[in-house]
């Protein structure tokens, strides 16, 4: 496969990038930070053998987006799968506190990454189709006291992948949402972890089976699945008196 | 709280980033895989926060034609070993885990089975890159800022954290091992059988069943090895292998005498074979199939004793050490033996040429009584012990151990006048601030 991946510096995006790069994908990083790009370039350069080019893009400055793609195909000579795991975090009590990280954070999870997909999608379906998989969390499935706020750009942004899927899928346009539940990574340090907590590198594989499948919804770890059935199924007054 | 190895805890947390330079900023000390068993990583009671360094695990660039490979402090061996092992590429001193980071081997200057070939780990690593003290970053090497290099290799991360280590990995004619084992019928058998093997054999070490007194005393089980050639090694790959846990910590210790007799006889008297194509894994880290052993000492936890009886106290002075072990009931199920080649250049570097022995102690009401007497009796035959190890060594014995002391010291002091960089073992044996 001929990747573009926004987010491949840090973890679930670092592990998923390292799997692709062993097995033969050819990658193209984008991020924020390009002294950073530039060291996971050679880490998946000297895991995978393969080349690895990397551009800046920031879901922050949407004018970033196209020329960062642009690049991407001229070096990759077309693309066939778009992987997005970037996105912002903080929890609620941070977003409740600081309203400007909460526009942020709405904006880049939500409205930016849609923006960005948009641009990607184009150019899939004009070179006939392909893999657009992005990572979004089991936080958008219900309305939820810890993730009020983070929860509803998430829940917008699975909306979006389902639509994009429905609409796309017959042109050649294989969307994959990931719904990550709780995994031990940087993003979540700090947090106390819940029960089936996971490891990046087990969500990367599962995820890495998703896209070859082309699942259109995966959730991951495996268990979280069934643990985000139950919690859809509960009545609003049950989720109103409990705390997760 | 946090532990060692060793599951003795302490107050403490960890934070953790992949971003090492932004990690390290404030933090007084890094702490990799948790694998030292005592204090050595763990963090001072007045700023009880560790700067975890296992997600900083990036490989920054590598050599095919020298085998020079720069990476982030936090990359595992056994990551390491996964990706190169199969393209003709091993460590240059393989630990008796796989489950350290590059950062932890520099800081504690790591041996293995090869020591009396390839010494330490710090032997083989060309630069450091470094945030010292004072925030800035620094890079060190044999030729660069090399007192710096020679005090954090060996120096259990007091002198700054490691950020990148670059070193010089091996080449290998296959991934499988050759292994021989024999068993030998007391410890100066076994003196003798470590110091031929280390004639011919890049890798020696030995099991011994510290139960066993008298004429057994010090019997025990020799092992050696090198790399099969191309044509010896079968075509296959070695298979990564099932890694069962202990899946919770038993109410007490199901490490007794009794659990310990059987299991030595087993190992003693079970039909291995003698010699063959084995598991590199098996052979360097046996103890590493099953996670979490360290469960099995129940809640009190447990010790490790690693001392160095240097060649210059003969060949009697092993078989000393193991009577005063086995008179004051020391039991251990593990005791590992080792040769031990020239010293270093890691200012506190552990090994010296002489015989490592080191013993799992349970912890118990009489542990401290019990390593304070092994000490004594190191620092009578002019050994001493190692500090990735250890947690119950006294100051002023450490003092007496370490002739290299004052030099490391003069040297840290330079590079953090105010102290800042520490942990629970440098305030226990260094007198650091708590």
């Amino acid at each position: 496969m001929r990747v573009v991946f926004l987010g491949a510096t840090k973890g679930m995006g670092r592990a998923l990038a390292r799997l692709m790069s062993q097995r033969g994908d050819r990658l193209f990083l984008l991020g924020r930070d390009g002294a950073d790009l530039e060291r996971s370039a050679r880490d998946l350069e000297v895991r995978g053998g393969a080349p690895v080019a990397s551009a800046r893009c920031d879901l922050e400055k949407p004018e970033t987006v196209a020329p960062a793609l642009d690049a991407a195909e001229a070096a990759l000579g077309g693309i066939d799968t778009v992987v997005v795991t970037a996105g912002l975090f903080a929890t609620q009590d941070q977003l409740e506190a600081d309203p400007d990280l909460a526009r942020r954070l709405l904006l880049v999870d939500f409205t930016n990454t849609v923006l960005f997909c948009e641009e990607a999608r184009r150019r899939l379906l004009a070179r006939g189709g392909g893999s657009l998989c992005v990572f979004s969390s089991v936080a958008g499935e219900r309305g939820r006291k810890p993730v009020v706020l983070y929860g509803a750009a998430k829940a917008g942004l699975t909306r979006y992948l389902e639509g994009l899927d429905h609409r796309f899928r017959a042109a050649g346009l294989r969307t994959t949402c990931v719904k990550p539940g709780f995994v031990r990574t940087s993003m979540t340090d700090g947090l106390p972890a819940p029960p089936f907590a996971g490891e990046p590198e087990g969500v990367a594989r599962r995820v890495l089976a998703a896209i070859d499948a082309g699942a259109p919804v995966v959730y991951a770890p495996a268990p979280w699945r069934w643990v985000m059935l139950v919690i859809r199924l509960l009545p609003r007054f049950v989720m109103r008196r409990v705390g997760f | 709280m946090l532990s060692g190895w060793g599951r003795l805890p302490r107050p403490g947390r960890e934070v953790r980033s992949e971003d090492l330079v932004a990690l390290t900023r404030d933090a007084v000390l890094s702490r990799g895989l948790g694998r030292s068993y005592g204090d050595s990583s763990l963090p001072p009671p007045s700023r009880p926060q560790a700067a975890n360094t296992t997600l900083a695990d990036r490989i920054l660039s590598f050599d095919e034609r020298t085998g020079r490979l720069r990476a982030e402090a936090g990359l595992s061996a056994f990551a390491l070993s996964r990706l190169f092992r199969p393209r003709g590429f091993v460590l240059p001193v393989s630990p008796g885990t796989q489950f350290v980071t590059l950062g932890g081997m520099v800081a504690a200057d790591v041996h293995g089975a090869s020591h009396h070939v390839d010494g330490c780990f710090g032997a083989h690593v060309t630069a450091l890159r470094m945030r010292v003290a004072d925030g800035r970053i620094v890079e060190c090497g044999p030729e660069q800022e090399s007192e710096l290099f020679w005090a954090t290799v060996g120096g259990m991360g007091l002198t700054g954290h490691i950020l990148e280590v670059e070193f010089r990995m091996r080449t290998i004619p296959s991934p499988w091992l050759w292994v021989e084992k024999q068993r030998m019928p007391d410890i100066d058998a076994f003196m003798e059988g470590l110091k031929a093997s280390a004639r011919e054999w890049p890798q020696t070490k030995g099991w011994i069943d510290c139960l066993k007194r008298g004429r057994h005393l010090g019997r025990g089980v020799l092992m050696r090895a090198r790399w099969a050639s191309a044509e010896e090694a079968p075509a296959r790959a070695p298979a990564a292998r099932p890694r069962p846990a202990v899946p919770f910590e038993p109410p007490f210790s199901l490490v007794t005498p009794l659990t310990v007799r059987a299991f030595n006889s087993l190992c003693y008297h079970f039909p291995w074979r003698a010699g063959g194509i084995d598991h590199p894994d098996s052979f360097f880290y046996p103890l590493d199939v099953v996670e979490n052993w360290n469960r099995l000492y129940g809640p009190r936890g447990f010790t490790q004793y690693q001392c160095v009886l240097p060649a210059a106290a003969g060949t009697g002075a092993a078989r000393r050490f193991l009577e005063l072990l086995t008179r004051r009931g020391g039991a251990s199920m593990l005791c590992v033996i080792k040769d031990c080649g020239p010293e270093g250049k890691g200012l506190l570097s552990f090994p010296k040429e002489g015989i490592s022995i080191a013993l799992d102690i349970p912890v118990t009401d009489d542990t401290q009584g019990l390593v304070d007497a092994l000490n004594e009796a190191v620092i009578g035959e002019g050994g001493r012990v190692y500090l990735a190890k250890d947690a119950f060594t006294r100051a002023e014995h450490f003092r007496a151990m370490e002739p290299r002391l004052p030099a490391w010291t003069a040297i840290r002091r330079r590079w953090d006048p105010e102290g800042r960089i520490r942990s629970a073992q440098s305030i226990r044996l260094f007198g650091d601030a708590p």
